[in-house]
């Protein structure tokens, strides 16, 4: 990183001590609470991905607080709360060893380099205007970062080959996964693995500023995960230039959507419920959660009770004897745009799989009647066969089985009886191997049909032609 | 139908031709301020005057052909026929955008069966009363040649000659054959409405009220009555909408309108050009006279000639749109 910039822009370069007294930097308060945070709650990981100079730069500060300083509220604002109270429950307990091991691992890390705190870097990165060499805005803003998950930390913890000043103009990218290893380790081979350099920033933010997800203000923030994620899978331009599903208008206009957006509920399924957040896989990979087979687990973890009846159904057994055509959520729901699931929706849903049976009700009053009017009570498929466990009609639980047959009409037709419910539903009257009555009966009507007009085209057309030539 | 008992003509003779006020001589050009002609001699009525200047030609003389009873079940059953085919190929053709939006513009799936059902009813109730007239002529009344006589529907022998000396005819090999008071396709024309009524009207009945005919029909009998049903009203539909209107409407000696089954009247001329066996029958046997009647007053004509028209349009329309529909083009 490059100071030219920040020159051109018209700010001298300050000295360096001259915002805070020279002992801020070694007795500063905020940034080494959080580390002794780290040291108490997570020795070993903290131990293992931290450099020297990191450990140094942390440990100082630990003599500086007293019990009393703890459980001052001014004090504590800058603690995660959650933290905060951990800490403060076993302060009594631990303040005593903890306060003597910190003062022994200083000792032992003192000498390595001189600790930095972030008045140094922000004395002059502090000018939120400041850009590098290439224009790239390297400026900080205070107050967010201090207000941000990270505000605690020392800039150089994440800065870590940047160890005094002046510092290389190309200072090494930084690596998230020095302390966030499980999440770094988990974007190996996802889709987003190679998504851009720096995949971390896309959906976290500026990473000076991020803040914790159950913020209201995070980007991951359960209610701000779609559009998080519609940053690029809602753009339709970006996402066709990138071969990217292009979903994040479906699944706003879902039902899932309106719950986020409208209804603001924290349960609802926002894309990481389905698609996961740092190990997304692409849905061909069988381990991925929207792999076609995992669908229904998938969906059940909060549709619990709709899976077990998929499970029980014709479907959910299809699926489970490995039929790949078996259909799952999605075919019937589809991904993204899923809606309220009205029987209306059904026909063209089971169609798309059951030709023959749509092509056969296609001729029926019950299809008839559903064109005319989309909140007209009929029967489509759902009607009779149910929704999730559908069972073949030779299962005695099932809706369409010749016994439940009565009950299930009479739900519409008053009056249904024994001889009414022998009416055959899908009955195929252009087959004859099918159904050789009504084949025969359709034949009948469609030559009387044809002979009767046939005859009196004819006989008409005559009549006409005679006519005008007998009157010229 | 056979003829009931006419309406006595006003006037039995032509010496007293009825000169009403409404109708002094209301065809065209015989305005108010026009000379009133004197009734015609009687030698003088027949439709080919040869004699006569534009102020003495003599009045047409006008026969009565269908009863009023029989002009109203005409006009009820065409206005509940237009109803039942624009409701019924609405649901016959529902997957159409026409069919679809035509509904939405009546209300719904709900108010067309509704209409479909209110016309089937009406119409029910005008061939019931037919049915009870032709009982009770039959039976009761015990009418001559109801059944086989020159004047009846039933088909005959020389419904065959005429239709063999009408194809005849159509293709130049004999004269035109002359007809008797219903034509055969006149005949059709009923028989086709009778059965068509029949057919449509009881499967319709056993779709409306299923469970109960489901009580003791076969199962395959409640879908057979979808398939005939259908079926039967597109025949009906496709050949009253073709068929009927070219041959009784349209056809060029009587185009662009025949309105005798509206206004109840035909001139000599027509009578004798449409139903010559009809008429030469009635002058041999003297009858002639007794079906003589006024000329019907000009806005009535004007009104049946509207109404013929209107449906007409409505019928070609439907027809136009099941073709495309049938065919699928």
């Amino acid at each position: 990183m490059s100071l030219s910039g920040r020159a051109r822009s018209g700010g001298a370069i300050p000295p360096l001590p001259s915002r805070k007294p020279l002992a801020d930097l070694f007795f500063s308060k905020r940034p080494s609470s959080k580390r002794l945070i780290l040291e108490t709650q997570e020795p070993a990981k903290t131990s293992s991905t931290s450099t020297p100079a990191n450990r140094s730069s942390l440990v100082g500060p630990v003599w500086a607080y007293t019990p009393a300083q703890l459980s001052n509220p001014d004090q504590r604002a800058f603690l995660p709360s959650s933290l905060f109270s951990r800490l403060s429950r076993y302060r009594r307990t631990l303040a005593a060893p903890l306060l003597s091991a910190g003062c022994v691992l200083l000792l032992l890390a003192l000498p390595a380099t001189p600790a930095r705190a972030q008045t140094d870097c922000l004395a002059c990165h502090g000018d939120v205007t400041m850009t590098d060499g290439a224009g790239h805005n390297v400026g900080v803003d205070a107050t967010k970062f201090h207000a941000g998950i990270h505000g605690s930390l020392h800039c150089t913890d994440c800065h870590s080959d940047i160890k005094g000043y002046p510092h290389p103009a190309q200072p090494s990218k930084v690596d998230c996964g020095t302390c966030h290893a499980t999440e770094a380790a988990d974007l190996v081979g996802s889709v987003h693995q190679h998504a851009s350099a720096q995949p971390c920033v896309s959906c976290h933010g500026n990473p000076h500023y991020i803040l914790p997800k159950s913020n209201p203000q995070s980007a991951v923030y359960p209610l701000n995960v779609p559009a998080t994620c519609g940053k690029c899978h809602g753009n339709a331009q970006f996402a066709k230039q990138h071969h990217l599903t292009n979903v994040y208008p479906e699944y706003i206009d879902s039902i899932h959507g309106f719950a986020v957006s409208k209804e603001g509920l924290l349960v609802a399924a926002n894309c990481s419920s389905c698609h996961g957040s740092h190990h997304i896989l692409s849905p061909t990979d069988p381990q991925s959660p929207t792999y076609r087979a995992n669908i229904p687990q998938t969906c059940g973890k909060c549709h619990a009770g709709i899976l077990t009846k998929y499970m029980a159904g014709v479907h959910g057994q299809q699926l489970k004897a490995g039929n790949p055509n078996a259909p799952v959520c999605t075919d019937c729901h589809t991904a993204h745009g899923i809606t309220a699931a009205t029987s209306a929706l059904s026909t063209d849903a089971c169609g798309r799989c059951h030709q023959a049976q749509l092509t056969t009700y296609r001729d029926t009053f019950h299809s008839k009647v559903s064109h005319l009017g989309a909140y007209v009570e009929v029967a489509r498929c759902s009607d009779c066969h149910g929704e999730h466990d559908i069972l073949p009609p030779s299962d005695p639980l099932s809706t369409v089985n010749p016994r439940n047959l009565v009950k299930t009409c009479g739900k519409c037709h008053q009056g249904a009886n024994a001889g009414f419910v022998r009416y055959q539903p899908h009955a195929n009257d252009r087959s004859w191997r099918q159904s050789p009555v009504l084949f025969s009966i359709h034949l009948f009507m469609v030559v009387l049909l044809s002979s009767v007009l046939t005859f009196f085209l004819i006989h008409t057309l005559l009549w006409l032609i005679r006519s005008l030539i007998d009157r010229a | 139908m056979p003829d009931q008992a006419m309406p006595k003509p006003v006037t039995p003779t032509q010496s007293q031709h009825p000169v009403t006020g409404d109708d002094p001589s209301g065809r065209p050009g015989a305005g108010q301020t026009e000379p009133v002609t004197q009734p015609a001699p009687a030698q003088q009525t027949s439709a080919q005057q040869t004699t006569g200047g534009p102020i003495t030609q003599p009045e047409e003389r006008y026969f009565q052909r269908f009863t009023v009873k029989q002009r109203w079940s005409h006009a009820i059953m065409l206005t509940t026929f237009l109803g039942l085919a624009a409701t019924g190929l609405t649901i016959l053709f529902s997957s159409n955008a026409w069919a679809q939006r035509f509904a939405a513009l009546v209300g719904g799936f709900d108010a067309i069966l509704f209409l479909h059902k209110l016309c089937a009813v009406t119409l029910t109730a005008v061939f019931l009363y037919h049915v009870y007239d032709l009982m009770v002529r039959i039976f009761i009344k015990k009418e001559k040649g109801i059944l086989w006589g020159p004047t009846s529907m039933v088909p005959n022998l020389k419904d065959l000659k005429h239709m063999i000396g009408n194809f005849r005819w159509f293709l130049g090999l004999g004269p035109k054959p002359t007809a008797e008071r219903y034509a055969y396709w006149e005949k059709f024309d009923y028989w086709a409405v009778f059965w068509g009524m029949v057919i449509i009207g009881s499967s319709g009945y056993v779709m409306w009220f299923g469970p109960f005919f489901g009580r003791f029909l076969p199962g395959w009998a409640l879908n057979a009555v979808q398939i005939v049903h259908g079926e039967e009203a597109l025949l009906a539909i496709t050949f009253i909408f073709s068929i009927h209107f070219v041959n009784s409407h349209l056809r060029p000696d009587c185009f662009p309108m025949d309105t005798t089954v509206f206004t109840g009247v035909l001139t000599e001329e027509e009578f004798k050009q449409r139903h010559l066996d009809e008429y030469q029958r009635l002058a041999a046997e003297g009858k002639l006279e007794e079906k003589l009647t006024v000329k019907p007053q000009a806005g009535f004509v004007t009104f049946a000639k509207v109404m013929g028209f209107t449906a007409v349009f409505i019928g070609l329309v439907l027809l136009v749109l099941t073709v495309r529909a049938y065919f699928r083009i």
